[in-house]
């Protein structure tokens, strides 16, 4: 396994990553998925990106990517090895940091996990321009504590209706709870070009009518893009591969390439 | 196999236990008293002693917290909202002092059996202080609770008591409710704090009324889920 520890740069003076956490509320929308082909599109751009399974242990990171390391988060957690011997190259040309099965047992949030996952990415945030927290479904307090330490949040959702609700329910717990007014949204699976905006435009006349009323400042949702319903998806999670990597003709790939870019301004 | 080793019942000193019992006018023990299932009856006879209050036999504080923990980890696990209701009797210092303690304590004996009257086999109905009482309600959703809770105030309000000396005498409670919130892990005390919270407020705007914490910011109203699907059949002001 290739490790990280040396190809990462040192440290450079004054530098941070942005970092940004991928939610949903419902599983099984493609959050990780996206996380990585996003990674693949942002380290093509030329950045350093370093994806996290926030979801510590769930996220099925290691099987997207078809990376199974032997040291992992746990291991540093543990205090076995130091954090970079932990970081991976995964095939798009950017980074991954795998929390390890062990990890499980950390899915209640003790103060000990919340300051290792702290340090963590606190010592992450020098030596990467982005960083990608890949956060578990739902809305427990693991998801709502990686997702604090965001700069900034990407909701996924897809059409369905129960993505829909679980969505506009994160999007209402983030801005009540953590005082988010902008919050970025990533629409999967569209079957017809333009429903993603359409159901930006849904969301945001909800949360102006419910949430931002509440609020001192409204809650503003941004538009990132919308990933068609691609059979390319299924293959490359099939085979998998990055969708970059393997089918990086396909719309869906042109599609998070586009929404890489987006996610840059 | 090994021998499983000999039950010492007879080299135990159980009079204390068994005079404990009698007194709470609980059944004793039966069968030899030497055999392990004499042991188990006797013991847990003991643990259900230690679980209730005495003066009510509603579940006590200890076993309060023992439910609470239980149902918090529950809530975690399903995502079943639980309710969490915090009573107080209204002015029972008056009561104590106007009609004695004897009355006082027959008010709370009282107000312990309209609770367990309101409310489902699953539920737990706990003397948590002096006058304090805690409901956990498992499974409760928001949707109902305010029914609950009211349910419960208006069912002690209708109460007549009749007191040591033939009096009756009503009273009233204060409720203030939480829920545990869905999906969100939540301790047992912060959990706690937010229904007192509640039944703070329910005190400071008057007694005899019930105050229940807003409904849980994950939470997606009907009302909600109908703009979210453009489906709304609420008409819009505008």
């Amino acid at each position: 396994m290739n490790t990280a520890a040396n190809t990462t740069r040192a440290p450079a003076a004054g530098r941070r990553a942005r970092i940004t956490a991928v939610t949903s509320g419902k599983g099984g929308v493609g959050k990780t998925f996206l996380s990585a082909n996003l990674a693949a599109a942002l380290a093509r751009q030329g950045e350093r990106v370093l994806v996290l399974d926030a979801d510590l242990g769930l996220a099925n990171l290691d099987v997207v990517l078809n990376l199974y390391p032997k040291i992992t988060l746990h291991d540093v957690f543990t205090g076995k090895h130091s954090l970079p011997e932990a970081i991976v190259a995964a095939p798009g040309g950017f980074h991954v940091l795998l929390a390890g099965s062990g990890m499980i047992e950390y899915s209640r949030l003790t103060p000990e996990v919340r300051e290792q996952l702290a340090h963590t990415i606190r010592e992450l945030v020098p030596r990467f321009d982005r960083i990608l927290l890949d956060t578990g479904a739902g809305i427990s307090d693991v998801v709502l504590y990686t997702t604090s330490l965001a700069d900034e949040v990407l909701v996924v959702a897809t059409p369905e209706p129960t993505s829909l609700t679980d969505a506009y329910a994160t999007i209402k717990v983030l801005a009540t709870t953590q005082g988010r007014r902008d919050l970025r949204l990533i629409i999967n699976q569209v079957t017809k070009s333009g429903e993603g905006r359409v159901i930006r435009g849904q969301l945001q006349q909800v949360v102006d009518r419910y949430v931002s009323p509440t609020l001192d400042v409204p809650v503003k949702l941004e538009f990132v893009g919308e990933i068609p319903a691609d059979n390319a998806v299924r293959d490359a999670v099939r085979r998998r591969q990055l969708l970059l990597e393997c089918l990086p003709g396909s719309t869906a790939a042109q599609a998070v390439i586009a929404a890489a870019t987006r996610l840059n301004t | 196999m090994p021998d499983l080793p000999p039950t010492a019942a007879g080299a135990l000193r159980l009079d204390t236990a068994l005079a404990l019992i009698r007194q709470a006018g609980r059944p004793l023990p039966t069968g030899s008293p030497d055999s392990a299932a004499w042991l188990q009856e006797l013991i847990d006879a003991l643990c259900d002693l230690s679980s209730r209050d005495a003066l009510t036999g509603l579940a006590n504080r200890r076993s309060f917290e023992h439910a609470i923990h239980r149902e918090s980890d529950r809530v975690a696990r399903s995502g079943e909202p639980a309710l969490l209701l915090m009573i107080d009797i209204d002015h029972f210092k008056r009561i104590n002092d106007h009609h004695g303690h004897p009355a006082g304590d027959q008010v709370i004996r009282a107000v312990a059996q309209a609770l367990l009257a309101t409310i489902r086999p699953m539920d737990t109905v706990a003397r948590i202080g002096g006058e304090e009482f805690a409901i956990i309600l498992p499974n409760c959703p928001p949707a109902f609770g305010a029914a609950v809770a009211e349910r419960v105030r208006q069912r002690v309000e209708r109460e007549a008591i009749g007191l040591p000396s033939g009096q009756t005498l009503g009273c009233t409670i204060s409720i203030g409710g939480a829920y545990a919130p869905q999906w969100v892990r939540s301790t047992p005390s912060l959990w706690s704090e937010r229904a007192d919270l509640q039944l703070y407020r329910a005190k400071s705007e008057g007694r005899n009324r019930t105050c229940l914490e807003p409904t849980p910011v994950s939470i997606v109203s009907p009302e909600e889920r109908g703009l979210l699907f453009g489906t709304s059949s609420f008409e819009d002001p505008q």
